[in-house]
């Protein structure tokens, strides 16, 4: 194929490369892959016999609730009052104000707004306490605590969540102190019980008839509570422990990620209510210029000052005397 | 068959060993991971790559 | 002896081929990557140096993650919690990343020191840039799919940094199943044709010169790509 538009222009050693006119030599490039194909197979199936893989349980809300059913009190009072992290986080999950995060005046995460719709209220809380058969004393207690005032029910939250940070376990039974909470001793006290038996998990997978795969709800109720917190600070993957590089027990992690948990540890982002995004915008800006490197000046030269190349090339060097 | 002999020779399920300094923590098995890494790259660079032919 | 055809019988297959789809696109194609640059068997004399066969490394890595992949894919995401077996092509899958990345990053490295995206290879850089970041995509979907706590630690907090850019409106990391089909179809198709890209435009352009710093005048727009070591 002729060309026919051919201008010139200065080299660049950053930015051009000569064409070769040297030697060349015979080259196994299908032996090459081959053969490195095997090496890391080798390896791989070697560290796998090592070192294995881990597998941590997944924390259901039985086993929470069955663990510390008193956080587990602690925890679903805060959803139905309106505290808990869910309940006040705002889009995806729901209007609560105060909690996007911004740059300047941008907030995107408040302009796209709810798509995942998430009333913990209704669906931590009511929802399933409304699913319970066969026990009357619950139906009254949902009955009385709906059909009273938005301030009543607030009061008797308030009362309930001052008497449960007493709380107590005796005999595998949760104990609250007494109080003027109205019906939510009821209430909590059987949406306990069916926590510890395992039916609120199914209750917040099965939203739409039989089959689930969408854990949002259980998720999101799950990591409000302290004993959730506790297990990833005990497994060192907690946010200020730079977690979000490592792996449970001595397994490597995400060491790539380096960057991107450092942001997180230092100022102004450690403090910064809006750190999330101010790093996602950083590392954004970072990985563009990652990307670009091959036409920013001055970054593409670091490879030439570096002088590395001299050692990689270092039998091309001296042939060239 | 009994197919023990695929569970790990080296248990890494004990709670992790880490390293701090100033505000850096990392763990050990991310320290080794990351310094493989710059080992072997400094080795590709500066072992020689002696070809057994080097007809033109 | 054979026959030859006419010249116009030729010129009329010619413009035949000249106007067709088929015809177009594999001219350009074959153009691009002639067999003896698609396969060579023969490289310049400047490669001499160990860090080139990262590269292959990190594909053998990819290689692995996918068969251990496609393994735990005929099972089940639970089969390997209840079998040994499954527990250990588990294994397999999670040091086959681990290599994955170890290899790439030094690929990465080896490249930037090389200044590799000289003598218009820019697009040869990017796509392997493109590629890094469709694999972190790739090992996190696979992190919040491994259905035990790590997956369930990572998704909740994880889920902060996705909401607040506002793309967790549409990518919820709590959402297994969408997480699932992410890291089996949609991320692993783009991580493998990004590969394929960069290893095409690797050998559409050859390997990139040493660095010269007393460069004469180069030719630019529309010349031939300085990629024919033989």
């Amino acid at each position: 194929m002729s060309d026919t538009t051919i201008l010139q222009r200065r080299f660049n050693p950053d930015r051009d490369a000569r064409p070769w006119q040297g030697g060349s030599r015979p080259y196994d490039l299908i032996k090459e892959v081959t053969i490195c194909f095997l090496v890391v197979t080798v390896l791989v199936v070697g560290l796998a016999f090592l070192f294995g893989s881990p597998d941590d349980k997944a924390i259901s809300i039985q086993t929470w609730a069955t663990a510390n059913q008193i956080d587990f009190a602690q925890t679903s009072i805060s959803e139905l009052n309106g505290t808990s992290g869910t309940a006040t986080y705002g889009p995806p999950y729901n209007n609560f104000v105060g909690s996007s995060q911004s740059l300047g005046p941008i907030s995107l995460e408040s302009w796209i707004g709810v798509h995942i719709p998430v009333n913990p209220a209704q669906d931590f809380v009511l929802g399933p306490l409304s699913t319970v058969a066969n026990a009357p004393n619950v139906t009254r207690a949902l009955d009385v605590f709906n059909a009273a005032t938005p301030s009543q029910q607030l009061a008797w939250e308030t009362n309930y969540a001052t008497a449960v940070s007493h709380a107590s376990s005796v005999n595998g039974h949760l104990v609250v102190p007494r109080g003027a909470y109205g019906p939510i001793g009821v209430m909590i006290g059987q949406l306990t019980a069916m926590a510890k038996s395992g039916a609120l998990d199914s209750a917040m997978v099965d939203q739409s008839g039989f089959y689930g795969t969408n854990y949002t709800k259980s998720l999101l109720y799950i990591a409000d509570s302290t004993y959730f917190a506790a297990q990833g600070t005990a497994h060192h993957l907690s946010g200020d422990q730079w977690g979000m590089m490592n792996e449970t027990g001595n397994f490597p992690g995400q060491a790539w990620l380096w960057l991107y948990t450092f942001w997180y540890q230092v100022p102004p982002f450690s403090t910064s209510a809006n750190a999330d995004i101010q790093v996602s915008a950083l590392m954004g800006l970072l990985s563009l210029l990652l990307l670009l490197v091959p036409f920013i000046p001055g970054l593409r030269s670091i490879p030439r000052w570096t002088r590395v190349y001299r050692f990689i090339w270092k039998d091309y060097y001296r042939s060239q005397g | 068959m009994t197919l023990s002999f695929l569970a790990a020779l080296i248990n890494l399920d004990k709670p992790g060993v880490f390293l701090h300094w100033g505000v850096i923590q990392i763990s050990l098995a991310n320290v080794i991971v990351i310094g493989l890494m710059v080992a072997v790259f400094l080795l590709a660079i500066f072992i020689p790559f002696d070809r057994k032919s080097r007809r033109r | 002896m054979s026959t030859t055809k006419d010249q116009t019988v030729l010129d009329q297959e010619e413009a035949e081929l000249a106007r067709q789809w088929t015809g177009r696109i594999r001219r350009l194609l074959v153009d691009a990557l002639p067999p003896d640059k698609l396969l060579p068997d023969r490289q310049p004399s400047y490669l001499s140096s160990w860090i080139y066969i990262f590269g292959a490394l990190t594909i053998g890595g990819l290689a692995l993650v996918i068969l251990t992949g496609t393994v735990l894919a005929l099972e089940g995401p639970q089969w390997w919690h209840v079998s040994s077996i499954g527990l250990f092509v588990n294994s397999m899958h999670l040091w086959s990343v681990e290599f994955f990345f170890f290899f790439m990053v030094i690929h990465l490295w080896g490249k930037f020191f090389m200044a590799a995206w000289r003598g218009n290879r820019q697009l040869t850089w990017m796509t392997g840039v493109v590629t890094f970041f469709f694999s972190i995509g790739a090992g996190f979907t696979g992190y919040v799919s491994q259905t035990n706590f790590d997956s369930q630690w990572i998704a909740t907090q994880a889920k902060d940094g996705i909401n607040a850019t506002g793309a967790g409106a549409f990518v919820n990391a709590l959402n297994f199943g969408q997480m699932l089909m992410w890291h089996i179809v949609l991320l692993p198709a783009a991580v493998v044709a990004l590969t394929g890209l960069h290893i095409l435009m690797v050998r559409h352009k050859g390997i990139v010169t040493p660095i010269e710093v007393n460069g004469t005048e180069v030719p630019h727009q529309g010349t031939q790509s300085e990629s024919d070591p033989s």
